[in-house]
């Protein structure tokens, strides 16, 4: 028994790391998303992080999890500065402006001697364990559980709802979406500080636009009304491409119709406690008849 | 209390507004009318900070409100209706009230993180006054449910409990009864009669004549983004230009 999973471990733990990376991935954009905001700088935010974390593990002697907070901090300190001309914007355009922005980002990190330009950087010490993930991903889930019950979650709702009645009902409305960002920047960023400490190796091109997109797939499939969908769907998508090995070159043609068969009949995600909820209520119905 | 000193609204090359003055007093229900397209609601995107405007001040129980951004006005003590519903159709009835008690829950970040008894406390009290703002306009056996499930005329009900909700002084109300039938109509009177008892002012812009002259003690008539006359019911109702600019239009209906 131990044997098997020691082999399946060496197999399989960059799998399990990557489950909890992207579930942190995808939970930083549903807090943005829970406010109304269509932001793909998460991508970007999360590159951020990794270089951050990586460089000061590499350069200096500093402990880990000092390099893990710079991973938050400085993608926070980037979606302050970003954030207030840019989320005046909304829909497809704020989408437009932080993809535009993530290619900045890609594009200075690629040109720039010190992030090591197109090579990225290697020779990354491993530092995260398994524990370190569960540790932040359960953290992050327990934030976000507490922000959702309280007038914070309660203000992103309304503001998600209706930006005008939020206003006019007293919430900071410029204030509440500029923390979504700079707290969705900051989750991004931790993810990014553990996923290179575990690759050996970052470049430029992890944290491009493909990237971006991936992010904001996991949390719509997952369904982004509640704190479980998100972590389910990237679970799931991050699985997907594993469980599908045995179709070979099909694959990834595969994995791109589960995604579409999920958008056409489940467009609120596969976590979608009211569908649920009524699926079980017409079950009991028809059992009592 | 709030108080129009003139001011003149313009959009581009369109003067919505011109030297408009009036003053709302302080308890009692004052009411606005005119002809559609009179610039009527956007007194109240200017009284709420939505619009700026062009021209003149706004006052506000002494404090000018030109420069002052829409969420502060309603710290101010100015809560309003919207003309086309705008309620929170996701949430639940109580979810709605309590959003509008958003600056008067002062815990901290801690006490949200930690699940405090500040924190647990606060949010108690906010959802039994929630109840019981919606008993006041009798939603209170509904709390749990989507406010999505509301007919039209309980909808209107829930946006004055969520209003009365930030604790205003003034409530001003952007047509309440526009598309209801006769007996939501009354209905929504007494509600409103309610809510000036417990000693709220309100403001209200209104089509109906009926509706306006059996509830304002004060009315004001905009036509063509002027104030034409202004003085109670009875005497605004005898009013020549009045009838010209107003009622003589209703009698072609």
């Amino acid at each position: 028994m131990l044997e098997w999973w020691e082999g399946f471990w060496a197999t399989y733990s960059a799998v399990v790391y990557g489950i909890g990376v992207n579930a942190m991935l995808a939970l930083s954009i549903y807090v943005t998303l829970s406010c109304g905001l269509l932001s793909l700088a998460n991508a970007a935010f999360m590159g951020i992080g990794a270089y951050a974390a990586a460089m000061i593990s590499m350069n200096s002697g500093l402990p880990f999890p000092l390099a893990l907070a710079a991973g938050a901090v400085l993608p926070a300190l980037v979606a302050l500065i970003i954030g207030i001309p840019t989320l005046r914007l909304s829909g497809v355009y704020l989408a437009m402006a932080t993809l535009g922005f993530g290619e900045v980002v890609r594009v200075i990190v690629l040109n720039m001697e010190i992030t090591g330009g197109p090579m990225g950087l290697n020779g990354i010490p491993l530092k995260t364990e398994f524990w370190h993930i569960a540790l932040l991903l359960a953290a992050t889930l327990y934030l976000l559980a507490r922000v959702r019950r309280s007038k914070i979650g309660r203000a992103f709702e309304a503001i998600k709802a209706d930006e005008v009645a939020a206003r006019l009902m007293g919430v900071n409305v410029p204030a509440y979406k500029l923390f979504a960002f700079v707290l969705g920047a900051a989750i991004a960023g931790v993810a990014g500080g553990l996923n290179a400490h575990y690759t050996f190796t970052i470049g430029p091109n992890n944290y491009a636009f493909e990237n971006a997109v991936d992010i904001l797939t996991m949390a719509v499939f997952g369904g982004v009304s509640n704190l479980i969908g998100p972590t389910i769907g990237a679970t799931i998508l991050t699985l997907l491409p594993e469980v599908l090995r045995q179709f070979k070159e099909f694959r990834l043609a595969l994995n791109g119709l589960i995604l579409i068969v999920v958008v056409l009949y489940l467009p609120n995600g596969i976590w979608d406690p009211r569908r649920i909820h009524a699926f079980w209520q017409r079950r009991k119905a028809g059992k009592d008849q | 209390m709030l108080k129009f000193n003139q001011i003149s609204k313009n959009f581009g090359g369109l003067q919505v507004l011109s030297d408009v003055n009036f003053s709302v007093p302080q308890g009692g229900i004052f009411g606005l009318i005119g002809p559609n397209g009179a610039g009527k609601t956007t007194v109240f995107n200017l009284a709420t900070g939505l619009l700026r405007a062009s021209g003149g001040s706004i006052d506000f129980n002494g404090q000018d409100l030109g420069s002052i951004p829409p969420h502060r006005i309603t710290e101010l003590g100015i809560a309003r209706t919207f003309q086309n519903i705008r309620i929170f159709k996701e949430m639940t009835l109580l979810e709605n009230v309590v959003v509008g008690m958003h600056d008067h829950l002062d815990y901290g970040f801690s006490g949200l993180l930690f699940n405090l008894p500040s924190f647990r406390r606060i949010e108690a009290a906010a959802r039994e006054r929630a109840l019981e703002l919606l008993s006041w306009v009798k939603l209170d056996h509904k709390a749990a449910m989507l406010a999505d499930s509301l007919s039209y005329g309980e909808q209107r009900r829930l946006e004055f409990a969520r209003a009365l909700a930030t604790k205003p002084k003034l409530l001003l109300l952007d047509e309440p009864v526009a598309g209801m039938n006769p007996a939501e109509k009354t209905e929504l009177m007494v509600e409103i009669m309610n809510i000036k008892q417990r000693g709220f002012s309100v403001f209200l812009i209104e089509h109906d004549m009926r509706f306006v002259m059996g509830l304002c003690d004060r009315v004001a008539v905009l036509n063509f983004g002027r104030i034409i006359a202004e003085g109670p019911p009875d005497e605004i109702k005898n009013n020549p230009e009045v009838i010209e600019a107003y009622l003589g239009k209703e009698e072609d209906e």
